[in-house]
């Protein structure tokens, strides 16, 4: 499921890339515009590592962390995507669990608009759900991305959220040294389980890391 | 947040569905939940109590005539309050109604004609807990005289809730006021703004009390009033419904006017008994390390010198934007009040709530950064409903101590063609205009843009992207074009770890095993079972993990597949081969650890899924060096195994890989795991086979080799001729020996074994290698002479050496 995730994205000009799982504070939450104490925090509940001499060091909460390195590391265009494992402070049950994965996106260019995000993120529900499939985008709050977007498919009657997408903060930018009066982007980060759920009709998150034969053997 | 559409219809219009209302606040930014409706319930309408009489033979129960409209029913009623005259909520029989008695939140129960005591009962006067609207069950719901008797109950009750996720970025919206400016603008409907006005006729407010601020980089803001002689009492009924309408407890007048304001403004607030207050003097100061507090909900606190604290001249009178104090407390005896409306500092308001573990409604709008602007409003709205139904008398003037004045951004400059920049999308500078009008935002047009005034009930407002999202939000995120995404891709980058992961993945599949994905966290006994080397860093550890299972980040995935192994093995009957590509934590206690990319798999269990052609044998060694075998040759690597040591398997049943090529680097190891470790997972399977690669490893010998590109080599296009050599040899003899040996001869081209015997027709000690040779020259076909005497050479070389006999058929 990532890799066919990755690859409509591939084949739009997106380049995969990976980051490290145990991350800092800095890039899983402060260049990210998601300041400690903050109330936004509040949606990412945090495991820390436990550690005598680093107090910032945690299990990234989302592939997003990749946003702000890659940034640090280079200059625009940058069009990537992001797939790997995340870790939560959450209860696990049958659409929740701790240690998921993630895929993130990335595109930061001159001229780049909320036009683009759509036409984009349009074009990759159509490869992955089919083209008859209803797609809508709804005003939703991230703290890294300004306005920003939640994408949702009609799934028997209901709106299921898909993806939480966004223009890139100009904060975002500035942080990894752009000139946020220069360069626009936008970014998005899904659930390959979630998308995985719903296409597959896997009633229960937990599957996916049960390694259970009869289930792995379905597929 | 729970918003009644009643309540809500006070501020707005709302001229469409309900569910066309909800569709289109959310796609705004304010997701409704569901639509909660409750209050319409059938079979339920309003009764007029004609007569009350005793029940012949229970002394608490009574017989009540009730005219519902459509005729009379004698019902049997329990409730004290029951009394001729009154306007009450008549079910009759068929009524499904709440069960009050059921601890069961939810359950229902159908009303059925039944005799209570000897007397036959057509229905019932119902409570507020029975008709699912609150709480209370101490005696029957009393309806407002006007109430038209037959009327169904939920044309009066009836409320429909919308249920809001409101995004933490939006704390004007934890206020009815907040959600009504964004139904405005959706609707173009105006907003009605709650009255404010309230007539001041007692004396100055400084004369009454005093308020001082100590620590102004907490407390932005305080104002408040003074009203005296105060009726302390139950609230007007439309207040009590307010409050259950969301589901909060009615406690007081003065209380309830608070917390109604917060719902409706946004704005916390707070009441103190004014003559408890020592010599009338509120100081908000930092408390003392250690100081303490007893809170409203009688428990005593003990503070840290970073919490903000409400405080007279003698103590701690409450902690500030968390919880009022109980030294203070409004009773029923009060009769002056000071009423406070403050700005605290978001942030330590926050680690003041989550210290002591007091999540408020207060903190839940006070760590959102209020504007200093809303608290003046708040405290405004609120005298004026304390005056109006508590009574008493206003000081004039009010108090505000104001350190943040001036220090909020005022304003945000918005450039026209910024918004075209973001969306993608003209938008003409009236809709601008309107747009943001109408959510309440004053514009200055002023060159080719705006400078755009921030309310103060909108903190989230700082830079010209927000109000952008304000405006595509209410024109539509529908309404903005769909473009192909144009300019110039990035330039391609390699990332040689992930697509050597990815071939490796695609190796083991394609080899017939099953991909696994495990936690990456496990215990330190549990990583202790597969017995890790002893250089293994220490495991990171999770400050706080999950669960005690998931305490340490993994530095193995052998674990994990022998987990996986054993899971399996209670459960699956057919062959296991499974494998996890992923990575393994190593701390060097500098910086962040080392994520080594590993790849493992084992087998276990039967080799062939059963099959009348397949053999039932169990997997083993060959089935684990295969899969490596497979893995290596798709990358070009060429490895060889040599007998070696690893605790996790057993000894003389593991081999470890190496390069010889990249100065004979370890690449990974293959073998049976020792029964000592296996035996710790509870498997119904006997054995294990099981490898490990190292893909860092496998990637440094690549880039040192250079390997990983097939290049072509110009093959021999003269034919090659086959000969196969049946050997009988002393058991301890391996077919490696014997194929170096036959290697060693240029003309050989390749030397396999393809058969292994022991046992019948073979003596003891002995065992028959059956070997196929083929013989090639890259410049002349052999003749069957030529290729008779170089193996003759070899069987010589084989017997001299290794004691090889040609066995005789």
């Amino acid at each position: 499921m990532i890799r066919e995730i990755t690859q409509a994205f591939n084949e739009m000009g997106f380049q995969t890339v990976e980051g490290p799982e145990v991350e800092l504070e800095k890039y899983n939450f402060d260049m990210l515009n998601i300041p400690a104490d903050h109330p936004a925090r509040d949606q990412w509940d945090t495991i820390w590592v436990d550690s005598d001499t680093h107090n910032d060091v945690l299990l990234r909460t989302h592939t997003s962390p990749m946003q702000a390195r890659v940034m640090e590391q280079g200059d625009p265009p940058i069009r990537v995507i992001v797939p790997g494992k995340c870790y939560r402070y959450e209860s696990t049950d049958a659409t929740h669990e701790w240690h998921f994965n993630q895929v993130e996106g990335l595109a930061v260019d001159e001229g780049i608009t909320f036009a683009d995000l759509k036409g984009t993120l349009y074009e990759f529900a159509r490869r992955i759900f089919g083209s008859t499939r209803k797609v809508r985008f709804r005003c939703d709050f991230f703290p890294f991305v300004e306005p920003g977007v939640d994408m949702s498919i009609e799934w028997n009657g209901d709106w299921i959220e898909i993806l939480g997408a966004g223009m890139v903060h100009p904060k975002v930018l500035e942080y990894a040294g752009y000139d946020s009066a220069k360069y626009t982007g936008f970014a998005f980060g899904m659930g390959p389980e979630r998308i995985s759920m719903l296409r597959n009709e896997i009633t229960d998150i937990r599957h996916f890391f049960s390694n259970d034969l009869r289930f792995l053997t379905q597929f | 947040m729970k918003v009644p559409v009643s309540w809500l219809s006070e501020y707005v219009d709302i001229d469409m569905s309900l569910d066309d209302l909800a569709h289109r606040l959310t796609m705004g930014g304010n997701e409704v939940d569901a639509i909660e409706r409750t209050g319409w319930i059938d079979n339920v309408v309003v009764g007029h109590v004609l007569a009350v009489a005793p029940h012949p033979d229970a002394d608490r129960l009574r017989l009540v005539t009730v005219d519902h409209g459509s005729g009379q029913a004698e019902v049997v009623c329990g409730a004290p309050n029951v009394a001729e005259g009154q306007k009450i909520a008549y079910a009759s029989i068929g009524a499904v109604l709440q069960d009050a008695y059921s601890d069961e939140p939810g359950k229902t129960r159908k009303l059925k004609r039944s005799k209570i005591r000897g007397v036959v009962s057509e229905g019932m006067a119902c409570s507020v807990r029975e008709l699912g609207i609150g709480d209370d069950h101490d005696g029957i719901l009393v309806l407002d005289d006007s109430a038209v008797i037959g009327t169904p109950i939920g044309e009066i009750l009836g409320e429909s809730v919308l249920d809001i996720e409101l995004t933490p970025n939006r704390p004007d919206c934890l206020g009815v006021v907040g959600v009504a400016r964004d139904v405005s603008a959706i609707t173009r409907s105006p907003l009605k703004q709650p009255n404010i006005d309230f007539e001041a006729t007692g004396p100055d407010v400084n004369s009454l009390a005093q308020v001082e601020i100590a620590d102004p980089d907490l407390c932005l803001r305080y104002t408040a009033t003074v009203i005296q002689g105060v009726n302390i009492g139950p609230s007007p009924q439309w207040l009590q419904d307010r409050l259950t309408s969301i589901g909060e407890r009615s406690i007081s007048n003065l209380v309830d006017i608070t917390n109604f304001v917060m719902f409706e403004l946004g704005q916390p607030l707070h009441a103190f008994d004014l003559d408890k207050v020592v010599d009338q003097k509120i100081i908000v100061r930092r408390a003392t390390e250690g100081e303490k507090l007893v809170t409203l909900d009688d428990k005593e606190r003990e503070l840290e010198s970073e919490m903000l604290l409400i405080a007279d001249p003698d103590r701690g009178i409450g902690l500030a934007g968390v919880m009022g104090g109980a030294n203070t407390e409004i009773s029923d005896s009060t009769t002056n009040v000071i009423l406070e409306s403050a700005t605290f500092h978001g942030v330590n308001n926050r680690k003041t709530a989550r210290g002591l573990e007091l999540a408020s409604q207060a903190t839940l709008r006070f760590e959102k950064s209020l504007r200093t602007g809303l608290s003046e409003v708040g405290l405004r709205r609120a005298t004026k409903l304390i005056a109006e139904i508590a009574g008493g008398e206003v000081a004039t003037g009010i108090i505000d101590v104001y350190p943040g004045k001036g220090k909020e951004q005022d304003s945000v400059r918005l450039d026209s063609n910024h918004i075209e920049r973001i969306l993608g999308l003209k938008i003409e500078n009236a809709e601008v205009e309107t747009t943001l009008g109408d959510l309440g935002f004053d514009l200055d047009a002023d060159g080719d843009g705006w400078e755009v005034k921030i309310p103060y009930w909108r903190p989230d407002i700082s830079i010209p992207e927000d109000l952008v999202e304000e405006i595509a939000r209410i024109v539509g995120y529908d309404n903005i074009p769909i473009t192909p995404l144009a300019g110039r891709p990035p330039q391609w980058q390699p990332q040689p770890e992930m697509d050597l992961r990815n071939r490796v993945t695609d190796a083991l599949s394609q080899a017939g095993m099953r991909e696994t994905i495990s936690y990456s966290a496990s215990t330190n006994d549990g990583e202790a079972r597969v017995a890790l080397p002893a250089e293994t860093t220490s495991a990171l550890k999770l400050r706080n993990p999950i669960n005690a299972d998931y305490a340490v980040m993994r530095r193995t995935l052998r674990e994990a597949i022998l987990n996986t192994v054993a899971r399996n093995s209670r459960t699956w009957r057919g062959p296991i081969a499974v494998f996890e590509t992923g990575r393994v934590f190593l701390d060097y206690g500098e910086g962040l650890p080392e994520e080594r990319q590993m790849a493992t798999g084992a087998f276990a269990g039967p080799r062939n899924e059963l099959h009348w052609d397949a053999s039932t044998v169990g997997s083993d060694f060959y089935d684990a060096k295969g899969a490596v075998e497979a893995v290596l040759d798709d990358l070009g690597i060429e490895a060889v195994f040599k007998e070696g040591e690893d605790a996790t398997f057993t000894p003389g049943r593991t081999a470890v890989i190496k390069v010889a090529s990249a100065s004979h680097a370890v690449i990974g190891v293959v073998g049976e795991v020792a029964s000592g470790v296996f035996s710790q997972f509870d498997a119904e399977v006997e054995s294990v086979a099981m490898f490990e690669l190292d893909l860092a490893a496998i990637l440094k010998v690549m880039q040192d080799t250079g390997t990983g590109l097939d290049k072509f080599k110009e093959f021999v296009r003269l034919p090659a001729s086959h000969r196969d050599l049946s050997l009988i040899v002393d058991t301890g003899i391996t077919a490696g020996q014997i194929i170096d040996i036959a290697n060693r001869n240029r003309i050989v081209t390749s030397a396999t074994v393809f058969d292994l015997f022991e046992g019948k027709g073979v003596p003891e000690g002995k065992k028959a290698v059956a070997v196929r040779l083929i013989y090639q020259s890259p410049n002349k076909t052999l003749t069957t002479d030529q290729v008779g005497k170089i193996e003759r050479q070899i069987l010589k070389q084989l017997a001299d050496e290794l004691g090889a006999e040609l066995r005789v058929q």
